[in-house]
């Protein structure tokens, strides 16, 4: 079991709000953790600090041993290593599904047009997106712009995969699809992060689930543990919450 | 409660029988338009045949309908202010190019974030802030009788090129600040898409955020260009033979104003359609939102 993340005694304020409190987490090298909470908790924060789209004001943050903030990275390296998707997709509208997730290889890792073309090809097949690469962001369905930006994100085959409420924009419907090629990526191996309120799926498909609360991590352990026998109470509170508006 | 019909246990049954068909297309109602249209006609001619009755009724319409209205002064004057009408389009079109390509390089310094960019958004500031407070009309007599005199070397030293270079200097104030609501209006989830894809500050507004900000503030830039076209013929105060110039020129030797009529006229002529044409964008540019929105 060796540490892809580690979060250790990380600290982030809004202004002079806090939002993450000393926070420490680890995920394992294939290993998927979700992240439940409350809106507000500092879920989304926790997330966005592990590939800096937020920074983090105290603590350390490692990806594969190195700390994200370190040069060694360079101004792109840690982008490459860890992909995120986001609830509201952020596919760019202007472009086509094929220039969406060919941008990034093309312009910031300096693959070939060919090359970046071909793997783009294999990404959308796996998802059952091969036959949209022509068509624009709007064109699709909620559930298929969602597969492509989980496509962008992972074209420069990152080491971790950091998602941020993915379903939550979605039609109950078209939640199945995406998560179904989550649990392929957890099949093959896909170190992952997850921000979601699908607790049936945080259930069966995590390896570890972590609760926050008001920016700490209150609990944390095996989801069996977790949604069968909470110890906190407020994480208690929580899933009767959820419970009752019929979500688990 | 009995079980006579299946479709009563869980809904409609699609097997029952088609649905009824779509309505009958209506043909136009000529009786039910006649008084509309007859009510519209009348009130059309009422207010603006009172109007011209009234103007005309004036003791020195005669008078006025010689000097403004005079068809073989028109005539006359035609070619010439036509000639000068040129000068505008040829100019407004050089202008217009100007224009576009510097408000991108402000607007862009402008929303570039990153630290080291300070002092250049300062000087983008204070520029806007400048140009757009002091009158088109002023900055073209000071650049066109101002800069001239000058005798700067190696640069043109007519009247026409630094009065257009005012004219670009001032309208890029505003087309900078219409491109910079565009830049604004792109939603934060683009940024972040592109940070989180690695991209550059640079690449971001390149290849994210530009592309979506120049298509949500066409309809905007089309009223600059309409707008535009006419203040050209404000270069004619400092002696650019416009159609304005032309048609002053021609006042002055006959003591008749037809050649005026004649501009404005022209003037007309170019802007309409290019009026017309951004309504259409506009229209267009609303329906598309709205499908988004749905």
């Amino acid at each position: 079991m060796t540490p892809m993340i580690e979060i250790d005694e990380v600290t982030k304020y809004f202004g002079t709000k806090l939002v993450l409190d000393r926070v420490s987490l680890t995920v394992n090298r294939h290993e998927v953790v979700c992240l439940i909470g409350a809106s507000g908790s500092g879920k989304s924060t926790l997330l966005r600090c592990v590939n800096r789209l937020v920074a983090h004001d105290y603590g350390t943050i490692r990806l594969d041993g190195v700390p994200v903030d370190d040069p060694r990275f360079g101004k792109t390296g840690l982008q490459k290593r860890a992909g995120i998707v986001f609830q509201s997709y952020n596919l760019f509208p202007h472009m086509t599904v094929l220039e969406n997730i060919t941008l990034a290889p093309r312009r910031v890792h300096g693959v070939s047009r060919a090359e970046a073309t071909a793997r783009a090809q294999e990404v959308l097949a796996r998802f059952g997106m091969d036959g949209f690469a022509q068509a624009y962001p709007e064109q699709l369905s909620g559930g298929q712009q969602q597969r492509v930006a989980i496509a962008r994100a992972l074209m420069t085959k990152p080491d971790v995969l950091l998602l941020d409420e993915i379903t939550a924009a979605l039609d109950p419907e078209l939640v199945g699809e995406v998560l179904a090629i989550i649990r392929g990526l957890k099949d093959a191996g896909m170190t992952m992060m997850i921000v979601t309120h699908e607790m049936g799926f945080a259930r069966d498909c995590a390896d570890r689930v972590a609760f926050l609360s008001d920016g700490m991590i209150l609990e944390e352990g095996p989801p069996d543990r977790i949604f069968g026998a909470p110890e906190q109470p407020r994480t208690r509170a929580f899933l009767d919450r959820i419970i009752a508006s019929g979500r688990l | 409660m009995t079980t006579a019909h299946p479709a009563k246990a869980g809904g409609q049954d699609p097997a029952r029988r088609g649905p009824p068909p779509p309505p009958p297309k209506r043909g136009f109602d000529w009786r039910a338009a006649a008084l509309p249209t007859a009510i519209g006609l009348a009130s059309f001619i009422s207010v603006f045949g009172g109007l011209a009755l009234y103007v005309t009724s004036a003791e020195q319409w005669p008078r006025i309908k010689l000097q403004f209205f005079n068809l073989d002064a028109m005539i006359a004057a035609f070619p010439r202010v036509l000639q000068g009408f040129w000068v505008n389009i040829q100019v407004w079109l050089t202008v217009l190019v100007c224009i576009l390509v510097w408000a991108l390089v402000l607007a862009i310094v402008r929303s570039l974030r990153a630290p080291w960019f300070a002092p250049f958004r300062l000087m983008v500031v204070i520029y806007i802030d400048i140009f757009r407070g002091v009158p088109v009309l002023l900055l073209v007599l000071l650049f066109g009788f101002g800069i001239p005199a000058l005798n700067l070397p190696g640069l043109p030293n007519s009247g026409l090129f630094w009065g257009s270079v005012a004219m670009v200097l001032s309208y890029a104030a505003y087309v900078a600040e219409i491109y910079r609501s565009g830049i604004d209006a792109v939603h934060e989830g683009q940024r972040a898409a592109a940070k989180s894809l690695g991209l550059s500050e640079w690449q971001t507004l390149r290849y994210a955020i530009l592309p979506q900000a120049l298509r949500n503030v066409v309809p905007a830039l089309m009223n600059i260009v309409v707008a535009l076209q006419k203040d050209v013929a404000l270069l004619s105060v400092i002696g650019v033979r416009d159609a304005v110039r032309e048609a002053q020129i021609y006042t002055a030797s006959t003591f008749n104003y037809s050649s005026l009529i004649v501009a404005a006229g022209l003037f007309l002529l170019a802007t309409i359609p290019m009026a017309r044409l951004a309504d259409y964008l506009t229209r267009r540019d609303r329906m598309r939102r709205l499908q988004i929105a749905a």
